[in-house]
């Protein structure tokens, strides 16, 4: 597997380009990929079970106001060296979970639950991994002020 | 809260971690035990649930968080001059690398050119800071083994005296000792100053002559042998799935290692090895771990020796918080910090402030593995486990 390789079996797939990760870095071993959001768990299965990228990296999402949040998704192939930022705009609807196909993907869904907001469904252990359990709010929305009041911690 | 049976096979142990307590005589009664957050093998603020069988684990529920200060908010608030000084503190025993990841990121986008010289003072800093931290980590590692080890404390503080020789050239270097500021978009702030060198010369091999004492003590101590080998082992297949990343991977059999494969910072220039064990035990990520000592410390000198002149930084000195304007995108880049890939994904709108950063914390992912290892250890294993993984609390919880 190579580059080439990959970004031709995901244009065949998936119907969608691969690109650099970056408009600024048109590497070909960093590939940036943007799926739908139904398509989201049968990309991670085909990116580990056919692309070979068996490293997990990271998951997170990112908070794009009026347009809904973005998931994004890094994995790995660390024999070719090709890694892999997959990305799905979900609005404001609940997350297919990975945690059935990257066990990685556990804590990081729990992280972002925490953070965002964002609800993964099939995640088997859904709760905030970082901030209390009784705390209110999700603190990477754009819409937290950074100075929001949260008795009795502060 | 448990929700048995969803996810089969997703998180060993946590079903049983949530398990009611079964009293009884038979050898096989269930009982929970809470360690931490105030545990002094915690290396930080951990805490964890067990659920033990006499004495051998079979459930883990970890539960991080205390140190949250939402770093990512924070990376949204202050600028691309701000936050550098800021990002030390998510990994605070290695204060160099995530600096160093933040302006990497910055850096990118904005495709700001970084002198050579500063780059190769990237890489110095970098190695010395690899060293710094492997002391810290094999110090407290030891001294959680205990008396075992020569009366606990012996390891402990030969590694804490050698460490401040390297935190006294840091001091010399920028002023401070943990948390530095060293890193700018374009550069570097501080030059070396007079009679640096020479110093950090004498520091390094001296470092280098003590590591062999270290090896010595530990590697002909049977018990030493006895507490690791075979203790924590982490396969191939789970250290990819869970995405462990550094000294871990690489004692678990893969040769991965980002300042060979993803080179940043001038790293193609210098000669080193990437030492790699395959038995994925607390063993390995020992020797590992004492391979990079050595590696680090031939970088160091290789930088020392080709140190090119000219500035230190492509843009000028710090004169107002919003100098720095990062175009519109977005980048992933990533660090081989001591522990592992340290990553930021940095989205930028154009502004003099991010509007997404992310911070892919080595010690955070490296510890989501203490889960799926821990059950079928006893409880004294799991504090050599812990110790194996070296988290740092500051970067777990960010």
């Amino acid at each position: 597997m190579n580059a080439e390789q990959a970004i031709r079996l995901i244009q065949e797939r998936f119907g969608v380009p691969a690109t650099g990760e970056s408009p600024n870095r048109l590497e070909p071993l960093h590939l940036l990929v943007s799926v739908p959001k139904e398509r989201w768990v049968e990309f991670a299965r085909f990116a580990r079970e056919e692309l070979g990228c068996r490293y997990f990296s990271h998951l997170t999402a990112v908070d794009w106001k009026a347009e809904g949040f973005e998931l994004v998704c890094r994995v790995e192939n660390l024999e070719a060296g090709i890694g892999l930022t997959v990305k799905a705009r979900i609005g404001q609807d609940p997350a297919p979970s990975l945690t059935g196909i990257y066990r990685g993907a556990d804590w990081m869904e729990r992280e972002c639950y925490d953070l965002f907001g964002i609800r993964f469904e099939g995640h088997p252990d859904l709760r905030r991994i970082l901030l209390p359990q009784d705390w209110e709010g999700h603190p990477l929305r754009k819409d937290y002020a950074v100075d929001t009041p949260h008795p009795p911690y502060r | 809260m448990s929700s048995e049976g969803a996810m089969p096979g997703a998180r060993p142990g946590l079903a049983e971690a949530h398990k009611v307590i079964e009293l009884g005589y038979g050898g096989n009664e269930r009982f929970v035990m809470n360690m931490g957050p105030q545990h002094p093998s915690a290396h930080g603020v951990f805490r964890m649930i067990l659920t033990l069988e006499g004495e051998i684990i079979v459930g883990v529920d970890p539960i991080i968080g205390y140190l949250h200060r939402c770093h990512e908010k924070l990376g949204e608030a202050l600028t691309y001059v701000q936050y550098p000084t800021i990002a030390s503190k998510t990994d605070y025993v290695a204060a160099m690398t995530s600096e160093l990841t933040y302006v990497l990121a910055a850096e990118r986008i904005g495709q700001v050119e970084v002198p050579r010289r500063a780059q190769y003072l990237r890489v110095l800093v970098a190695e010395l800071q690899r060293v710094a931290s492997h002391l810290l980590w094999l110090g407290t590692w030891c001294l959680d083994m205990g008396g075992a080890l020569g009366g606990g404390a012996t390891v402990f503080l030969y590694c804490f005296r050698e460490r401040e020789m390297v935190l006294d050239l840091f001091e010399a270097l920028t002023g401070a000792r943990l948390l530095y500021g060293f890193h700018q978009v374009g550069g570097t702030r501080y030059d070396l100053p007079e009679g640096w060198t020479g110093a950090c010369r004498e520091t390094v091999d001296h470092i280098d002559r003590r590591i062999d004492e270290y090896e010595a003590l530990l590697e002909e101590n049977a018990i030493f042998k006895v507490r690791t080998q075979g203790v924590g082992v982490i396969s191939r297949e789970l250290a990819m799935d869970v995405g462990v990343a550094g000294p871990l991977l690489r004692g678990s059999g893969i040769a991965f290692d980002l300042r060979r494969h993803d080179p940043y910072s001038s790293y193609e220039e210098f000669d080193f090895r990437v030492p790699v064990e395959a038995a994925g035990d607390c063993y390995a990520r020992y020797r590992v771990r004492m391979q990079e000592f050595r590696e680090s410390i031939r970088i160091v000198h290789q930088v020392l020796e080709r140190l090119p002149a000219g500035p230190i930084s492509s843009r000028p000195g710090v004169k107002s918080v919003g100098q720095v304007k990062i175009p519109k995108g977005e980048t992933y880049s990533r660090v081989e910090g001591p522990r592992g890939e340290v990553g930021c994904y940095l989205v930028s709108d154009g502004g003099t402030k991010p509007y997404r950063m992310k911070w892919r914390g080595a010690s955070f992912s490296n510890l989501a593995v203490i889960g799926h290892i821990l059950p079928g250890h006893k409880v004294a294993d799991a504090v050599a486990i812990l110790g194996s993984v070296d988290p740092v609390f500051g970067e777990v919880d960010r």
